[in-house]
């Protein structure tokens, strides 16, 4: 085969989602044996391209080449028949099945079912590219590194020859994205092409060659990662050069609001999701959380709001005058009738802060409908509040009577903040409140919250951007393993300062 | 690779106009009936619209068979409702049937053991009682195993039915009248203690208008209360209603108890209202009839009248059509099932499309 | 005592056959998803279609061969059958529809179907009684190995059935084995178990859904054929078949979706069913009413234990009662 036809080439691909355009016209190459970034914000698009790659979703309009010969992927089948794989952010394992089954699943060679005999070829593939798997183990048995594992073996054992990895990092610790890396160069050196989806820029500059960014749907230009940097990769994913310019006020008259002493709380099987977790949050400021996901930030938010029993520790709320009364063991509702006011913008919004298939209305009574003693619910004031929020936060929508299903993401975050912000909550917990918001509605929500800051109430924010949270926060805890390994002063910090935290705990040492 | 050529590509509809909603579920029951026109002919050799005819003369042609169809849409309507609060919560009650036998069997006791101790108006009002807590506990104890344990709802429900089938059958034997006949018979047919009143001289209009009233009430409990609200939520997203302090156990119990005592004023309104009798087979599958009256209708209370209605058309009709020609009573029952297959596979047409791409170029 | 087993568990295993071809259908169904609630209106079609093939053939012809006497209403039987899993699986997989509303509305039609037919061919025969009787293609069926008797209680208990009871063994042995061995069995549970991962797979997810759902609603519909030709001894009478459908859907989870352990518990179900005939002559006729609450009570008793016990391994498949389209959002 000759070096320059591309693996793969994409021409004017687009595709659309109801009246949702998630990629428009895009074209590019992958070459053999090169590892391409494919950059880009969250909604970008990155993920439903690939997907047409794969053979999830059928492309409207554009044609693919793979190795110079035009194709039609319609199924994944197909697209294994290329010699394509991908990795999904969601793993696809079934999880009663063993790794060996998981591997195999699909796969019809003619010959009877011999796991035996595939286990042993999977270990030939894991020895070859430097990892690690117990071929019976079940998959609800993993860990999450483990399943990721899984996944890239059982596109190897398919033959692939381009493997396209959606986010591999997001739910890894740092070692374990080193130890992944180094497959991926293995991989590269035995001619293998690689695309990695990644909104990391570290990354892309560690491990690609070539990067291609995307941006709102659009293909917007492709470099050599060794001629590229950070500024300019932003520059391109974003659009514009990036300057938060969040505003920080300084906490007026901060007082003691939560008191957090102890806190350990424990996960299925007895695994300590936070263990001894202490501090305090106070009014008119914002605490930061930062980690990596899944180190105890949605255990820790949950705990104080009552959703997540908590083995040991304690929680106490502070009144103005100082009295305290104990959180712990209570749920939501008597946290509620104890005349706490707990605002919580949780990390799942359709399926926890509100009901994704009823309309603003129905989703405003969520906290409301409790009110006066009448069976009756009054819907009355939350069709007030909704027309409010939709009015003061620029929801887009139909109207109130819309499902909230059917807005979209950042018009969701708004209504749900908005929601808890009418509220006038003395606590604010917050987790990933920008996640998946463009820029504009990303701005909106700092906005709302500053306002609450300033107000005096007391915020929690559990962010991922570290930028962000260095800029909006006063001070910033750091979670690793469930643990505090740090807590910093906003102003005074820097990335490196936390980024550190969040891999070590007791920090101390910079690890890069 | 393959090459097909055409491309046929589902995606889910955004909105639907209100109107062709309701057009294209116009013309896919019209299609039906032409195919249910059919199959009469090719199964019978009998001219459908005479078979038709006869229907619709079954169920409207004396002021009696009108009255009738009232009456068993009555029934019907009212077990249909008691479902609709369990269905929304997303709690497969198919325990209908059950639940209404022993509202049923409470009812009859009463009748049997104090009908002549008490005036028949204080009776009633015990019957009442009796059906409705009968049906109550009958519900309430797959509820409480769904909330305590996530037991299976939809099976343990099912197996609730024949349990209740079988302590009616044996209370029809130790309640036997004559001895040795195996059956009650009619209750109290002297005395008539127990027997719902005549309205206007009119024996079913009692019937038609509690059904009315639960119709009334079921809408307006799940729309505007706020319990009917917390099992929307629950139904919806347990998270949620865990997030907001909803305890779903307890509305799980509650809303099944609720459910559960309508389906015991249903037994009540069989035993009290028309039929004055107990047997094992006097809510007649009714219970599964209702669980489609209310998915059809999308559980709104008014729109389920006309899936009552239809429903109880078909099998007045066909009882009917069995008289005149000699078919079958289970004809009926045919024709329902294929007009059920008609409206569940309409939905697909209201909430995606189909489009066609061609992809004209061939393979390299 | 001896004596007792050899009355009680061939009629046992009669009432059970019918549940062991019941249940192995519906858990090859619910396999791959789908949680067929019409398994009680198929056992009927199945049993109806080979009465009316049998009526047919008995009717049509002066003297009967035996191979046809059985295959004409066995084809009819899995003909039927195979229709109303085609039924169930266009609206339910290609259009998307309500399993449960799906299934009771099958069910409502299958018992419709058996009754209207049975009715028909009733008044057809001009019987005075309200059922027909196929006793010669009965006898075809019921046929049993013929040195079952000299055998003494070892025969009477274990070799005094028709060829259709030991079919419904080799069929739970051989689901079990497809589902548990093979290749096909692996993408099968892949499929109930989390249709988008299949699919990704490269595993054709609609097919095996049709297939699997077909396949089992055939299976299922022999426990109709072997009830009429076998146990009822060739008698069609309306309503007959009774509750046995949704009772085979109970012991799917009985058996937790392994086809292997429906052999034994479908024949103690089947010991539950008629463990009222067994009562001492002269108890209060009531009782038996009790008594024969027994399977359903069972029933509940162990969705109970299994909920409560609820280990990974026991449960439904993850997609049980969803239906799968590729591009949800």
């Amino acid at each position: 085969m000759a070096a320059d036809i591309p693996v793969l080439r994409l021409e004017h691909i687009t595709k659309r989602f109801g009246d949702v355009v998630a990629n428009d016209d895009i074209s590019l190459d992958v070459r053999q044996g090169e590892i391409l970034a494919l950059l880009g914000e969250n909604g970008s698009g990155k993920t439903t391209l690939m997907n047409m790659i794969s053979g999830i979703y059928y492309p409207d309009e554009g044609t693919i080449f793979a190795k110079g010969k035009q194709v039609e992927i319609a199924s994944p089948r197909d697209a294994f028949a290329l010699g394509i794989g991908m990795i999904y952010q969601h793993f696809k394992l079934v999880d009663v099945l063993t790794a060996a089954e998981n591997i195999v699943l699909g796969l019809d060679d003619g010959r009877k079912l011999d796991l035996k005999k595939s286990a042993r070829h999977i270990k030939e593939i894991c020895l070859k590219y430097g990892f690690d798997i117990d071929p019976e183990k079940k998959i609800y048995d993993m860990s999450v590194s483990e399943k990721q594992t899984v996944e890239i073996v059982k596109v190897l054992y398919r033959g692939a020859d381009l493997l396209i990895l959606d986010e591999p990092t997001a739910v890894l610790t740092p070692q374990e994205t080193d130890r992944l890396f180094n497959v991926l160069r293995n991989m590269k050196s035995d001619g293998k092409s690689v695309i990695i989806i990644t909104h990391k820029l570290q990354e892309v500059l560690s491990i690609s060659d070539r990067v291609a960014i995307l941006r709102k749907g659009r293909y917007i230009c492709d470099m050599d990662t060794k001629s590229a940097n950070a500024q300019e990769l932003t520059d391109a994913m974003v659009g514009r050069s990036v300057k938060l310019n969040i505003e920080r006020p300084v906490p007026v008259n901060p007082k003691r609001r939560i008191v957090v002493k102890d806190l350990t709380v424990q996960g299925e099987e007895g695994v300590e999701k936070l263990k001894g977790v202490s501090f305090e949050l106070r009014s008119g400021e914002i605490l930061g959380v930062a980690g990596i996901a899944g180190n105890g930030q949605r255990e820790l938010l949950e705990a104080i709001a009552g959703l997540q029993p908590v083995h040991s520790g304690e929680i106490k709320y502070v009144e103005d005058d100082g009295s305290e009364e104990e959180l712990v063991g209570k749920d939501p509702l008597k946290i509620m009738e104890m005349g706490v006011s707990l605002a919580f913008v949780p990390e799942d919004r359709l399926g926890m802060g509100l009901v994704a298939n009823m309309d603003l209305t129905d989703n405003m009574m969520l906290r409301s409908f409790r009110s006066g003693k009448s069976v009756f619910a009054d819907r009355k004031q939350p069709h007030n509040l909704a027309e409010d929020v939709v009015d003061k936060l620029e929801v887009n929508t139909p109207s109130v009577s819309t499902i909230v299903r059917k807005l979209s993401g950042g018009n969701v975050q708004k209504v749900l903040v908005g929601r808890e912000i009418a509220m006038a909550p003395t606590v604010l917990l917050t987790a990933y409140a920008v996640r998946g918001l463009d820029i504009n509605s990303s701005y909106t929500i700092y906005d709302l919250i500053n306002r609450q800051k300033k107000a005096g109430v007391a915020i929690l924010y559990v962010g991922e951007d570290l930028d962000v949270l260095l800029e909006l926060c006063d001070r910033i805890l750091v979670l690793c393993g469930g643990q505090v390994s740090g807590i910093v002063d906003g102003r005074t910090t820097s990335k490196q300062e936390v980024g550190t935290l969040m891999t070590n705990l007791g920090g101390g040492i910079y690890a890069k | 690779m393959r090459n097909r050529g055409v491309h046929f590509h589902i995606s889910r509809r955004n909105d639907i106009s209100w109107r062709k909603a309701w057009g294209i579920r116009c013309a896919v029951m019209a299609l039906a009936f032409l195919l249910c026109g059919l199959i009469t002919m090719a199964a019978t050799g009998l001219n459908p619209i005479k078979v038709y005819a006869a229907m619709i003369d079954g169920n409207f042609g004396t002021s009696r068979r009108f009255w009738m169809l009232l009456q068993n849409m009555a029934v019907l309507l009212s077990i249909s409702l008691a479902l609709v609060p369990a269905f929304r919560m997303r709690f497969w009650n198919l325990g209908g049937d059950g639940q209404a036998l022993m509202g049923a069997l409470g009812a009859a006791a009463c009748m049997i053991l104090i009908g002549d101790k008490v005036p028949s108006f204080v009776l009633i009002l015990i019957m009442a009682v009796a059906s409705i807590v009968c049906g109550m506990v009958w519900a309430a104890i797959p509820a409480w195993f769904k909330a305590k344990f996530g037991t299976n709802e939809t099976l343990f429900t099912l197996m609730m039915n024949y349990v209740a089938i079988q302590l009616v059958a044996f209370f029809v034997i130790v309640w036997e009248m004559p001895k040795g006949s195996g059956k009650i018979g009619i209750i109290n047919q002297s005395t008539q203690a127990g027997w719902f009143p005549q309205i206007g001289g009119n024996k079913y209009l009692l019937n038609i208008l509690i059904a009315l009233l639960i119709t009334v009430g079921v809408y307006i409990y799940m729309r505007y209360s706020k319990q009917g609200y917390e099992l929307a939520v629950v139904g919806e997203s347990g998270s949620t209603a865990r997030y907001v302090g909803i305890k779903i156990q307890h509305v799980i119990i509650r809303t099944m108890m609720l459910s559960g005592a309508l389906c015991g004023i249903t037994g009540l309104l069989l035993v009290g209202g028309t039929d004055h009798t107990l047997t094992t087979t006097i809510v007649s599958g009714r219970g599964f009839t209702g669980v489609m009256v209310a998915w059809l209708a999308k559980f709104n209370p008014f729109v389920m009248i006309l899936t009552t209605f239809l429903l109880v058309f078909l099998k007045g009709g066909s009882s009917e059509i069995t008289t005149i020609f000699g078919l079958n009573q289970s004809f009926g029952d045919i024709i329902t099932g294929v007009l059920l297959f008609f409206i569940l596979g309409c939905d697909f047409f209201l909430n995606y499309t189909i489009s066609m791409s061609k992809s004209g170029k061939e393979a390299a | 005592m001896l004596d007792f087993f050899i009355r009680f568990i061939p009629r046992a295993v009669g009432q059970g056959i019918p549940l062991m071809f019941g249940s192995v259908g519906e858990t090859l169904t619910e396999k791959s998803g789908n949680l067929n609630l019409g398994t009680a209106g198929i056992m009927y079609v199945g049993g109806i279609c080979g009465v009316i093939g049998a009526f047919l053939y008995e009717t049509g012809t002066e003297t009967m061969n035996p191979f046809l006497g059985i295959a004409i209403p066995l084809f009819c039987c899995l003909l039927g059958s195979l229709l109303m899993g085609l039924l169930y699986c266009f609206l339910t997989v290609s259009l998307r529809a309500n399993q449960n509303v799906t299934g009771l509305a099958m069910t409502t039609f299958g018992v419709g179907f058996g009754n209207f037919f049975g009715g028909s061919l009733i008044k057809l025969s001009g019987a005075d009684v309200p059922s027909i009787a196929l006793s010669k293609s009965s006898g075809f069926f019921a046929a049993k190995l013929p040195f079952a008797e000299r055998l003494g209680w070892f025969g009477k208990i274990f070799l005094s059935y028709s060829f259709l009871a030991y079919a419904a063994i080799v069929i739970a042995l051989a689901a079990s084995y497809v589902i548990n061995k093979t290749r096909v069995g692996l993408n099968l549970r892949a499929v109930g178990e989390s249709p988008a991962t299949a699919d990704a797979a490269g595993i054709d997810v609609i097919r095996y859904k049709y297939a699997a759902t077909c396949i089992g609603a055939m299976i299922s519909g022999l426990g109709g054929l072997y009830y009429v030709f076998d146990y009822a001894s060739g008698v069609w009478s309306n309503d007959a078949f009774g509750d046995r459908g949704w009772l085979a859907i109970a012991l799917v989870i009985f058996t937790i979706w392994e086809p292997i352990h429906s052999i034994w518990a479908s024949i103690a179900f089947g010991g539950l069913y008629i463990l009222h005939m067994f009562i001492p002559a002269g108890t209060n006729l009531a009782i038996k009413e009790i008594y024969q609450m027994a399977p359903f009570l069972a029933t509940i008793f162990m969705l109970i234990l299994t909920s409560i016990h609820n280990k990974k391994e026991n449960q439904p498949p993850a997609s049980l009662g969803l239906s799968y389209f590729r591009e949800d959002r």
